[in-house]
């Protein structure tokens, strides 16, 4: 289904030709007849009809906001007063937030229609969607293939046509990887960039809420909103947010840098790799410097990455313990039991895992093995990251090392499910923001993705940029 | 003769929990005041729900740096906070924010002075700031716990001492100090049975001579400061004796049972959490400028261990009286303002010590209630040491009054009362003879000797004047008829 773009959807309703509630309840049909994707754990009809026809009066009257009528959805793990918010686990059940995110409090000021949550992997913990308690989300391209994750369902719903554009949060890939199964464009932004506040925590010095969409236009505009200092977070930058809806397609050469090691890694599927290659040559074609750099920490990123955001999971999911809130076992009699059976039962496997790993690796007898050990690496890989976009511009790489898997491919092997993030992990570990951009198609007939990252709080470069590939990726 | 207690040294390391005055929480905009109903000074983020963040609270910042200077710490530039994990009922995210291995400050020392006036300085390792956990109530019902938050995110500081404390009494003295020094510097009420101070003591006992520390203990729930001596008194003996028997000592958490005198096993070693410390991700490094440490510097009231020899060197006033004005600022800060208005220092110390005082005790008032402007009481003062009153009729007569009309002069109150003194040579003559006239038996039993009856014809001539006599020239007057 072709999607209606922001800009065309707010002129043809202020034109009369259409309005938000017959644009929102075409999406409601698309999304009944896609339920079998899963991506949708609720879906705000009702509520998104009635604020439809207040935006359709808005846009008409000129006083809409920069978003009026984006209709958008959110990962279940983003806060929205009034709703549920469970981040696809059962220890949330039933629970409602009591306020909103600050980018939900964000995109309703700038007037986005919210159409429902999205399915994703619980608590973020996963690179398939498989491991939520609602069910896996299907990739649209393919239905034996997993959409990616954590944010799978936020990735589906744009690519299936169930909205216009979602928010997901990214902590090793979680955006970018489900966008390049799916075919979107996805970005995490810069570590500090966006409030965390509101988002339900998985690794704290990682996380970051970003935008899947369609197109770079829409990212921009709605990165633009969500973006900048807030109060309630202590590690969001006061730095200034550029105009991003006013970025066009970058002109001019640029540096870029690719990493062999990368290219030349054992995983990597041989039509990803030839397109990552292709990339390179059509931007020399066009007058680009592109080079091939060393960047020999590809081996430790991935177990430098799981030491850390573990050790911090293991602390930040403490708070479900089943006595103030969400799920307490029916067996629970006393304090302790309260704490263990509620945890033990409502817990995924794969969330579990996490936590005990976390909880091993903070212990007095191995921390300075492992959580003081990986601290170093991810300093080194934070300072050489840097370095290389000192001396360029930005890094391509690819997204993921293959398209989608096929469901249950992994989901026995956490080893194999965690180096599908192998190539998303540098960005979150060295802070920089990193797009996500459809240029490749598979033989299979999948999509997949190609990576660019940029230099901390350079958003406005790399959407720029971005748009420039994009085009040049798919002419 | 020596008993077998003497051949052991005490070795004790003190904990000290101060709640921060601030309006408040730590790390969110909850009202901190205590006395709110149970669980409403709460929002999303005290109670840790999904999603909430921590900031940080500068008012407390300050109030620690302050804490820091006045102990004479070195004040850390960069701190980081840390979380220390471990579940609890009243922990909401399950872990608490607090400092580990970068605390605000460092080192530093407490002075504290013994009754012979001798003194030890008592070193600190650390202070420290971290966030309360909300509170247990396990005797309100039945079957239930239950668990107020209010108190969950409160800012605290930890003041954590070397292993020098050698006694109870210097314990005892430690918290003494630490009390006076967090209320004067505003940090901290300073409440003991409230909970708002709180004293942890890390209790070993060893040979005298011995080189190694003996196995520690950790007594909580001392809540008053003579508890705080008292614990310590009976962990030491219980230790010393176990050891005599051949015990060995276990290293474990007790709890002090005010009722009964003695300390009971709360968790042993084996249950002891690893609290799994690591740097608190959602707040960015804290970084205090010289500068912040300098305005916080000349902020600061005079302390009181600087006001105690200030009273004693430039007011002339001996040990007690310098130790009962220092003790708390409001008193201090009452003298002061009396003395600008009178140069009888040691008259105003007695008047703050004695009458305003015992006043302010009967009508339970706090010092700085105290109503009647500094002036006023400096006027009295003047009246007693120019001879217009006495100082009886001063305390018993004018103060009352003035408490009541504290605008009016003193002056004019004792006009109005009819309380000037006289020195009128006649009018005392004739009070005089009245005197000697009443007691006719008794002028013999003086001529012949009994000198000691003087005070006799005194208080009936000074009943007679109804308290308006100046003493000392009726006595002469008296002392001449009756010798005459």
């Amino acid at each position: 289904m072709e999607t209606l773009s922001l800009s065309s959807l707010q002129e043809q309703v202020k034109s009369g030709s259409t309005d938000c509630r017959q644009v929102v309840s075409r999406f409601l049909r698309r999304i009944e007849e896609k339920k079998h994707l899963n991506a949708f754990l609720e879906v705000y009809d009702q509520e998104a009809l009635d604020r439809a026809d207040e935006i359709t009066e808005k846009l008409r009257a000129g006083t809409a906001g920069p978003l009026g009528g984006l209709v958008i959805g959110l990962k279940d793990n983003i806060c929205y007063a009034g709703h549920h918010v469970s981040a696809s686990s059962r220890i949330l059940e039933g629970f409602e937030s009591l306020y909103n995110a600050t980018v939900t409090q964000r995109l309703l000021d700038a007037d986005a229609i919210i159409i429902g949550r999205l399915n994703c992997d619980e608590f973020a913990m996963g690179a398939s969607n498989e491991n939520s308690a609602y069910g896996p989300v299907l990739n649209d391209a393919d239905n034996t293939k997993v959409p990616g994750g954590s944010s799978g369902g936020s990735a589906v719903a744009v690519q299936a046509g169930l909205c216009m554009a979602t928010l997901g949060s990214d902590t090793g890939g979680s955006i970018r990887q489900p966008s390049s199964f799916t075919g979107t464009f996805g970005m995490k932004p810069t570590y500090g960039r966006v409030s965390r506040y509101g988002l339900l925590a998985y690794a704290s010095s990682f996380d970051q809420i970003g935008p899947i969409t369609n197109n770079v236009d829409e990212m921009a505009a709605i990165l633009e909103v969500i973006s900048g200092d807030d109060g309630m977070d202590a590690t969001v930058s006061d730095k200034a947010v550029p105009k991003y809806s006013q970025m066009t397609a970058s002109e001019g050469s640029r540096n870029i840098a690719y990493i062999r090691d990368c290219i030349e890694s054992e995983g990597i599927d041989p039509d990803v790799k030839a397109h990552t290659l292709k990339m390179v040559e059509k931007l020399r074609a066009e007058g680009h410097t592109v080079e091939a750099v060393d960047f020999p920490f590809l081996d430790f990123m991935v177990p430098c990455y799981y030491v850390l955001t573990t050790a911090e999971a293991s602390s930040n999911l403490s708070r479900y313990s089943g006595l103030m809130y969400g799920y307490r076992s029916k067996d629970a009699h006393d304090l302790e039991s309260t704490f263990k059976l509620s945890r033990s039962e409502a817990f995924g496997e794969e969330v579990q895992r996490r936590i005990m790993t976390g909880t091993f690796v903070l212990s007095s007898d191995h921390y300075d093995a492992y959580y003081t050990k990986a601290q170093k690496v991810r300093r080194v890989i934070k300072d050489r990251t840097a370095e290389l976009l000192n001396k360029y511009d930005f890094i391509l790489l690819p997204t993921t090392p293959t398209p989608a898997f096929s469901l249950d491919e992994k989901a026995d092997d956490p080893i194999a499910m965690y180096l599908a993030d192998i190539f998303t992990v540098q960005a979150p570990l060295a802070g920089v923001p990193a797009i996500s951009i459809p240029t490749g198609t598979h033989s299979s007939g999948l999509p997949f993705g190609i990576q660019l990252m940029a230099n901390s709080f350079e958003e406005a470069q790399l959407l720029s940029f971005s748009k420039y590939v994009y085009e040049l990726g798919t002419k | 003769m020596s008993s077998v207690y003497d051949n052991y040294e005490l070795v004790i390391g003190l904990e000290i929990h101060a709640q921060i005055l601030t309006r408040t929480k730590a790390f969110s905009s909850d009202p901190a005041e205590y006395g709110a109903l149970p669980n409403h000074n709460v929002s999303t983020i005290s109670l840790g729900h999904p999603g909430t963040l921590p900031k940080h609270n500068e008012a407390a910042i300050a109030k620690a740096i302050t804490l820091g200077l006045a102990c004479h710490s070195e004040i850390r530039k960069e701190n980081q906070y840390a979380r220390k994990n471990y579940f609890y009922a009243d922990l909401p995210k399950g872990y608490q924010i607090t400092q580990d291995k970068t605390p605000i400050c460092s080192g530093g020392y407490v002075r504290v002075k013994f009754i012979d006036e001798s003194t030890k300085d008592i070193e600190l390792t650390r202070i420290h700031m971290e966030e309360d956990s909300g509170k247990s109530i396990h005797d309100l019902d039945l079957h239930n716990s239950l668990i107020d938050y209010n108190r969950a995110g409160t800012p605290l500081v930890e003041i954590v001492t070397e292993p020098v404390i050698r006694s109870g009494e210097e314990a005892g003295l430690f918290v003494t100090e630490i009390r006076k020094l967090v209320r004067y510097l505003d940090i901290c009420d300073g409440n003991m049975e409230e909970g708002s101070l709180r004293c942890d003591a890390n209790i070993s006992v060893r040979l005298k001579g011995a080189t190694e520390f003996g196995t520690k203990v950790e007594v909580k729930n001392m809540n008053s400061i003579s508890n705080v001596r008292k614990a310590i008194e009976f962990e030491t003996t219980r230790q010393i004796d176990a050891i005599e028997n051949g015990e060995t000592i276990v290293q474990e958490t007790r709890s002090y049972d005010a009722l009964k005198g003695n300390t009971f096993s709360m968790r042993a070693k084996e249950l002891v959490n690893d609290y799994r410390y690591f740097p608190e991700p959602d707040l960015p490094p804290l970084i205090v400028t010289e500068e912040t440490i300098q305005q916080l510097k000349e902020s600061m009231p005079k302390l009181p261990e600087e006001l105690f020899e200030n009273f004693r060197n430039e007011y002339g006033l001996n040990a007690y009286d310098a130790g009962v004005l220092t003790e708390t600022k409001e008193l201090a800060d009452l003298y002061l303002g009396i003395t600008e208005h009178t140069e009888n220092y040691k008259a105003a110390a007695n008047w703050v010590m004695g009458v305003i005082k015992a006043w302010l005790n009967k009508e339970a008032l706090d010092v700085d209630d105290f109503h009647v402007p500094p002036s006023r009481i400096g006027a009295l003062i003047s009246l007693v040491d120019e001879g217009k009153v006495s100082n009886a009729i001063a305390e018993q007569r004018i103060f009352p009054a003035l408490l009541d009309e504290p605008d009016k002069e003193p002056l004019q109150i004792a006009q109005e009362l009819n309380v000037i003194q006289s020195s009128d040579e006649s009018f005392l003559e004739e009070l005089a003879d009245e005197a000697i006239a009443a007691f006719p038996d008794k002028v013999e039993a003086y001529k012949n000797g009994k000198t000691g009856l003087l005070g006799l014809f005194m208080g009936e001539l000074m009943k007679k004047s109804r308290g308006k006599a100046d003493p000392k020239v009726a006595s002469e007057i008296l002392k001449r008829k009756l010798e005459g």
